[in-house]
């Protein structure tokens, strides 16, 4: 077991994990950050999605204790009220079905808008292609991501 | 709300409505103000509410709290029901809160989500529970006013009397009217006076899914819990011996034990348990059949050429049709098993006390939960209660109660209050798939081209019945034989979205396309042709489905696809009839720089009446993509009684791009509304698969499509516009 002081949605916490623990399971198990989803654990589906400085990750399979002192903003930390661009163009296209992997697709357009405000369709696709979603939501996903650049 | 306790919500539900589907009224309880505050919360409005019904309490608040039985998977029910009842009562939309009731036989029946059949089962019910609900605040009303009940009207939440210009909340009226007796039959509105129904409302839980927010299974923790993983054996197999030595080493694990087949580890965090688990050193032996793909290929074969099938269904005389037919038609069609893959995957909560237990999960079950854990406790099912959380996808898998049963049994074991959580290995490897099926069709064809006979056998592993031999074809042909042969299998399989049908529609649609080019007609016409005869003078007994509202269907898409119009598009048609629902649609492939490119499917919905434009949609574009994705991709092999793919690396799902665009219509029928979780699915891959015969010549005939060498070399791109 070792400490880890880490910076999560601008909030110090303090952990006692092993460090080969996965920042998905510190966020769920040992923060109550249940809003990051486990859905396949490698890497392939986009569930865990969350922020490190800002960019896109699979905390799924992150170990911890490659996380230092580097920011994580989570679904519960990207906006204050809910009111998040993305999460507004969500509300208003009404995004999900099953919505467990809705957090996933709303950090991971969040993230990618930051870094391309105006993107194409095709940009668009490319950006999100790398996230699942097993009821299939994905045309309102591709709409809202546009939308949500417009807001 | 980090962990769930009960307030006093189920002991408020106990003294609320009684009989299931629960319109009886006649409780009184607490008839305090409501102290005057802008926003509520749940507990303050439920803490004041009267109660109408089963579904339905209002607060004098205004407050308008709707319980929805039904477990939510994403079939959108905890917002289409509450709908239902609040377009009858008359209900401002933004006073109602949505609650997810528990599990509660007493007043609710079939609460359980499967076989699209919710909707069907409650329409009348949610009608009647608004409907007398509103009954009840008119005649509290007239009787306080002193004016006849026939002068009152009623709008968004309010009650008016315009002759004496008296106006009243239904928060107003809440405690009069609950205490008022119900009436036998009660008026519902003229489907011209909707308000609510048939317009977009959001999701009632989208501000809890977009934040994140603990609503799904896997998300419940509470203080003292334990979690479980377990290591499951392989088909046919049963434990030999255990080495869990390097598993009991790992930090975070307390506890490391054997029950029926499984081993338990049991800990007080989930990743030291999914280390554990790869430590664990288990050796199985045989305890059944150890199957391979291999083996299920050779005893397709075997079935389909020797095997004794069952007869389900036979008309006119099949053997004289195919002897005197000018040609025949046949054809074999294939599919894989396949998992559900939720994204959520199984998990479930059990805490087994002294005479009782708490079970709170995933489940699209719930009574089943509570009857297997009773059995298992041999304790009374009511010393049982099951909170129903968000399912993040079911597809079917959900409706077994296994994760139910392993909670309870590890629950009772450990003492404790545990988590038993399933990796994704554990899902797409634990059993309970989409059966693997092989049909053999063929179809007698007299000198006009006109399909004088057919014949279906179906050959599945584990599937029962793999026909439905009351649908279509059957009723359009005058000699029929459709017959199905089962192997029982240790492989479990289970309902997978449209169950059947998910594969059927595919076979039979395709196959239909081969007749219709033999035959030398437009597979649409062909169809037609054949619904007109079976509405003219049906052949046979029973049948399901109706041949106007396929008809209907048929003529829709044909018309909004520009079926046949447009010489440089390769189209593929298809129509299917499941679940009390008609779906029939159209696949647009175009050749762009000589590689067909898969643009467009247009389908046309008959559900009857549509309840929420936003909720079908998603219902019939989810199923579109579905269909589609396991069409293309979709394929679980096993290999000496194990899954060969284990997770989404290998075991592929379908992704954004490779999603057509998708036009999505409906056809106005004026019949009651039916589902739509799983009818949009069966006729996709149909549609599909003619198309790409029409574009380049290759019939697949099975799927997945990627894996047949007839799709290796067509180069097929998908892309919207």
């Amino acid at each position: 077991m070792a400490t880890f002081n880490l910076k999560i949605n601008g909030k110090a916490h303090t952990v006692d994990v092993e460090e080969d623990t996965p920042l998905l399971w510190v966020l769920r198990d040992h923060l109550g950050l249940v809003g990051t989803k486990y859905s396949c654990g490698i890497a392939q589906c986009g569930a865990c999605t969350v922020h490190l400085n800002g960019a896109a990750i699979f905390s799924c399979t992150m170990p911890i204790s490659s996380v230092g002192s580097d920011e994580i903003t989570t679904i519960e930390g990207l906006s204050e009220e809910g009111d998040h661009p993305v999460q507004k163009a969500w509300e208003e296209i009404d995004v999900a079905q099953c919505g467990y992997c809705q957090s996933g697709q709303i950090m991971n357009a969040a993230a990618f808008l930051k870094k391309n405000p105006s993107p194409s369709m095709e940009e668009i696709e490319n950006a999100m292609n790398r996230n699942l979603c097993r009821c299939g939501t994905y045309h309102k996903i591709r709409e809202a991501v546009a939308k949500a650049a417009k807001i | 709300m980090a962990t769930r306790t009960k307030t006093n919500r189920r002991d408020f539900l106990k003294i609320a409505g009684t009989t299931a589907g629960g319109l009886f009224i006649g409780f009184n309880w607490l008839g305090c103000e409501s102290p005057k505050m802008e926003v509520l919360s749940n507990e303050q409005v439920l803490s004041q509410a009267k109660n109408f019904n089963a579904y339905l309490s209002i607060a004098p608040s205004g407050d308008i709290v709707i319980y929805s039985p039904n477990p939510e998977l994403g079939q959108n029910i905890k917002t289409s029901f509450p709908m239902v009842v609040a377009e009858e009562l008359d209900a401002d939309w933004n006073k109602v809160r949505v609650l997810q009731a528990n599990l509660d036989t007493e007043k609710y029946d079939r609460q359980l989500t499967g076989g699209s059949g919710a909707m069907p089962h409650s329409w009348g019910r949610l009608r009647k529970a608004g409907a007398t609900a509103r009954y009840l605040l008119i005649a509290a009303a007239a009787k306080e006013w002193v004016v006849p009940s026939s002068e009152i009207t009623t709008s968004e939440g309010m009650i008016y009397h315009k002759g004496s210009g008296k106006e009243a909340s239904y928060g107003d009226m809440a405690t009069a009217a609950s205490m008022m007796e119900a009436p036998e039959d009660i008026k519902l509105k003229d489907p011209k006076d909707f308000k609510i129904i048939g317009t977009p409302v959001k999701n009632v839980d989208n501000a809890a899914i977009f934040t994140g927010k603990p609503l799904f299974g896997l998300d419940f923790y509470r203080e003292g819990m334990k979690h479980a993983m377990i290591q499951r054996p392989p088909f046919g197999m049963k434990i030999k011996s255990v080495n869990d030595a390097g598993a009991r080493n790992v930090k975070g694990v307390t506890d490391v034990f054997t029950f029926d087949n499984n081993v338990a580890i049991i800990g007080d965090s989930t990743w030291p348990l999914m280390k554990a688990k790869k430590l664990l050193k288990v050796e199985y032996e045989a305890d059944g059949l150890v199957e391979s793909s291999s083996d299920h290929d050779r005893l397709f074969r075997e079935m389909l050429d020797s095997w004794k099938a069952d007869e389900r269904r036979r008309d006119g005389n099949v053997e004289m049709a195919f002897k005197n037919a000018a040609q025949v038609v046949t054809a074999e069609y294939q599919c894989p098993f396949l998992s559900h893959s939720p994204m959520e995957p199984m998990n479930f909560f059990a805490h087994v006390k002294e005479n009782s237990a708490e079970l709170i999960g995933p489940t699209q079950t719930p009574d089943r939960a509570a009857s297997t854990a009773a059995q298992i406790l041999g304790i009374p099912k009511e010393n049982i209660t099951v909170e129903i959380t968000r399912l993040g996808g079911g597809f079917g898998r959900r409706l077994r109660a296994d994760f139910v049963e392993e909670a309870v049994k590890v629950s009772k074991a450990i003492n404790a209050p545990v988590k038993v959580t399933w990796s994704r290995e554990d899902d797409i490897t634990g059993g309970a798939y989409r059966p693997a099926v092989r049909y053999r069709f063929e179809a007698a064809l007299d000198a006009k081209g006109d399909m004088v006979g057919y014949k279906l056998k179906g050959a599945g592993i584990n599937t029962g019945n793999s026909t439905r031999q009351n649908n279509f074809p059957s009723g359009a042909v005058d000699n029929v034989l459709i017959e199905s042969v089962n192997h029982e299998s240790s492989i479990t399989t289970n309902a997978w979205r449209a169950p059947i049908t998910n594969f059927l529609a595919y076979a039979e649609q395709s196959f239909l396309d081969e007749v219709a080019l033999v035959a030398k007609k437009d597979p649409v016409q062909f169809r037609l042709d054949l619904l007109e005869k079976a509405k003219a003078n049906p052949v046979g007994g029973e049948l399901s489905y109706n041949a106007d509202r396929m008809i209907g269907v048929i003529k829709t898409v044909a018309e909004k696809s520009n079926w046949g119009k447009n010489p440089n598009v390769s189209q593929g048609f298809s129509v299917y009839f499941s679940h009390r629902t008609y779906v029939a649609q159209v696949a647009d492939i175009e050749i762009e720089n000589g590689a067909p490119v898969l643009k467009k499917i247009t389908a046309a919905t008959d559900c009857g009446m549509v309840i929420n434009p936003t909720g079908a949609n998603h219902q019939v574009r989810g199923g579109i993509v579905d269909g589609m994705g396991h069409a293309m991709y979709g394929n679980l092999t096993f290999e000496n009684g194990l899954p060969t793919q284990t997770n989404f690396d290998k075991y592929r799902l379908i992704r954004m791009k490779e999603v057509p665009q998708v036009d999505v219509h409906y056809v106005a029928s004026g019949y009651d509304p039916t589902g739509l979780g799983e009818p949009a699915l069966p006729p996709t891959g149909g549609a599909v698969a003619n198309a790409i015969f029409k574009a380049t010549q290759r019939r697949l005939r099975s799927q997945p499509f990627i894996e047949q060498k007839e799709f290796q070399d067509i180069n097929l791109e998908i892309r919207r516009g």
